[in-house]
């Protein structure tokens, strides 16, 4: 299994490479650029701008520079925050991110697959309905509405939390943006889990489960559970990628100095390194638990082989 | 309708069968499903009675309810499905007993195997995973005592170097072989009565015979009463003493082996011999065939549900239901006609 990690991360250099050149091109397509500002600079001052970033080199040439900082571990000097890299603004911004992300995405794994198991257990039947409905109202609500009604409810009429502080990440403070970032992975991963175990409570190996006199949490935890998890890996895989690298509308709402905020400032500033940096990010994310993926698939479906 | 009992079968009799103890009494059993169409009734008050170490053979086509007699006495019916009547297991009721006293009687003292072997087992465990799982639940035994009465019971099912493959998981193994597992796992507790839902219909013909002289072998060791649900004749032929003939969810015709063979009653049993291939002396190319479908359990015909497909049909068969009625010792059908 450690050879076909191995081969797998090595497998994914050449997609690693095929994402940054297309985003590094397609970024300079657009018209406009970082210095392109309502009045126009100098002329004299542009010059020096553009030779200090190197934008005066041929396109191919800048590429090329990018690809071998990028291979030493640096992404350049940010265009909108003057004297500071990319890297060492990504880094200041992830550890939030990351720990807000996880406790999300945990938080659904265990919330999601208990209540839409619950579901899938009562099917048809009131509770059935009520969970479904919910999920519903949590996938088609917004974040952008969700989290403004949380602060409103819970910090503003009912005082128990506060709104858009953040004091270096105290636990108080990360509980409403947590919660805003869960509740659609929530649903989503409910659904998903409803739908897996409907199916493979109607499989044959569940009658025989029955049939051999198992009591019901045995046929449910050993015998369902298992096969029901596979479409919630695969789901929970990019899904883990995406809430990880933060979320640029709870982050502006609740005051999280995380990294989410960046992909939609850096591409508004033409912050041309910074996005080439988010994108680096986000693709290496998908990759890892995409790999990772693949990986419990392997734990858990005894017919997937790796050698 | 009355239990015949069971005495002066033709040929060697299974001795004294009348005498032997009841393992299962099913009374007046009727299986409704409720369907988005209306209900549908699968099973028609139907009874019968299984005794210790016979051998009872069902045999239906497809949709004539015969599994879904033994899916309410399991109490593995769908959702949607309720059985009415009684169904006693050693003079114990079981329907609608809930699911954790029943489950100290199903997978211990009466067992079930299924038609699909390839999907019967998890996938996603180890073979014997899925078999100690049984003796922990119902016996309380260890996980390495067990194991080791599982490899005994693989062994017993002939599954060559049992324990190296009770290791593996059901996906390493062949249809056969998954079968004969199957059979191990409902015989591990030692169980009254093994119900076997075509447990052959799924796999080839060489390994159809291997499982049968199995199932003969293990019937003659372990003295279990085995209840056969077919279409197979060929397969009720070889192992069974005694045989109901099910139709639209009604027993039609029951007697003993022979006399089911050698003298059907009832013109659907003759029709499904009929229409068994035969290879011997005939010169008709085209097998015989009984005209038409099963019936829509929704839009029964009226009088006698066969008689759109019956031969014999006459005007009374039209109007009236044909209640079953005995036509000799351990012998009854559902029919109009008084001889064939």
């Amino acid at each position: 299994m450690l050879t076909y990690a191995i081969r797998r991360l090595l497998g994914a250099i050449p997609t690693l490479l095929i994402i940054i050149t297309v985003a590094f091109f397609m970024m300079r397509v657009a018209p406009g650029g970082p210095f392109s500002l309502e009045r126009p600079l100098p002329e004299q001052i542009m010059r020096n701008l553009n030779a200090i970033y190197n934008l005066d080199k041929p396109l191919i040439t800048q590429y090329l520079l990018y690809l071998q900082n990028l291979v030493q571990g640096q992404m350049g000097p940010s265009f909108f925050y003057p004297g500071r890299t990319v890297e060492e603004i990504i880094l200041s911004g992830l550890p939030a991110s990351i720990q807000n992300g996880a406790v999300a995405i945990i938080l659904a794994l265990v919330v999601g697959t208990s209540v839409g198991s619950i579901a899938a257990l009562k099917q048809n039947s009131r509770t059935d309905y009520g969970i479904m409905a919910g999920a519903m109202v949590g996938i088609t609500i917004p974040n952008f509405v969700v989290a403004p009604v949380l602060s409103l409810i819970f910090g503003v009429y009912l005082g128990w939390l506060p709104t858009g502080r953040w004091d270096d990440g105290a636990l108080v403070n990360r509980i409403l943006p947590v919660i805003a970032l869960a509740l659609p992975q929530i649903a989503i991963v409910a659904r998903l889990t409803r739908g897996s175990m409907v199916e493979v409570l109607r499989s044959n190996h569940i009658r025989t489960a029955r049939a051999k006199g198992l009591p019901e949490r045995i046929v449910l935890v050993r015998h369902a559970m298992k096969a029901a998890a596979l479409p919630v890996v695969s789901y929970l895989g990019p899904a883990t990628a995406a809430v990880l690298t933060g979320s640029v509308v709870i982050e502006t709402i609740f005051g999280i100095p995380g990294v989410g905020r960046y992909f939609v400032q850096g591409a508004l500033n033409r912050d041309y390194t910074l996005v080439m940096g988010t994108v680096v990010l986000f693709a290496t994310f998908i990759v890892i638990f995409n790999l990772l993926v693949d990986l419990i698939y392997g734990l858990l479906d005894p017919k997937v082989r790796y050698d | 309708m009355t239990e015949v009992p069971e005495a002066a079968a033709v040929g060697p009799p299974p001795a004294a069968a009348a005498e032997r103890p009841t393992v299962l009494a099913v009374d007046g059993l009727n299986t409704r499903f409720d369907t988005p169409e209306g209900e549908v009734c699968a099973v028609n008050d139907v009874s019968f009675r299984v005794r210790e170490g016979e051998t009872v053979g069902i045999v239906g086509e497809s949709g004539s309810g015969k599994s879904q007699v033994f899916m309410s006495v399991m109490g593995l019916l769908a959702a949607n499905g309720r059985a009415t009547g009684s169904v006693k297991f050693r003079d114990q009721e079981i329907l609608g007993m809930p699911p954790q006293k029943l489950n100290r009687i199903r997978g211990a003292h009466m067992s079930m195997i299924f038609q699909d072997p390839m999907t019967s087992l998890n996938p996603y465990l180890t073979v014997s995973r899925q078999m100690t799982e049984v003796l922990v639940q119902h016996k309380g035994m260890g996980e390495s005592d067990a194991e080791k009465r599982s490899v005994e019971m693989l062994d017993l099912v002939r599954i060559p170097e049992a324990k190296r493959r009770i290791r593996m998981y059901p996906h390493e193994f062949s249809g056969g072989m998954r079968q004969r597992v199957m059979i191990a796992i409902a015989l591990l507790c030692q169980p009254d009565m093994l119900i076997a839902d075509e447990p052959t219909t799924a796999l080839d013909v060489t390994v159809q015979a291997q499982i049968l002289e199995l199932m003969h072998d293990l019937k003659t060791e372990l003295n279990t009463a085995i209840v056969l649900i077919t279409h197979d004749l060929g397969v009720i032929a070889g192992l069974s003493d005694r045989v109901l003939v099910m139709y639209a969810g009604n027993i039609v015709e029951r007697g003993a082996v022979r006399e089911i063979f050698y003298g059907p009653q009832h013109p659907y049993t003759e029709g499904l011999l009929k229409s068994m291939p035969r290879l011997t002396g005939t010169e008709q190319t085209e097998l015989p065939s009984i005209p038409g479908q099963p019936p829509n359990l929704q839009h029964l015909p009226s009088g006698c549900n066969f008689r759109p497909r019956c031969a014999y049909a006459f005007d009374r068969c039209r109007v009236e239901e044909p209640a079953q009625r005995d036509i000799g010792p351990g012998r009854a059908k559902a029919c109009h006609l008084d001889a064939l």
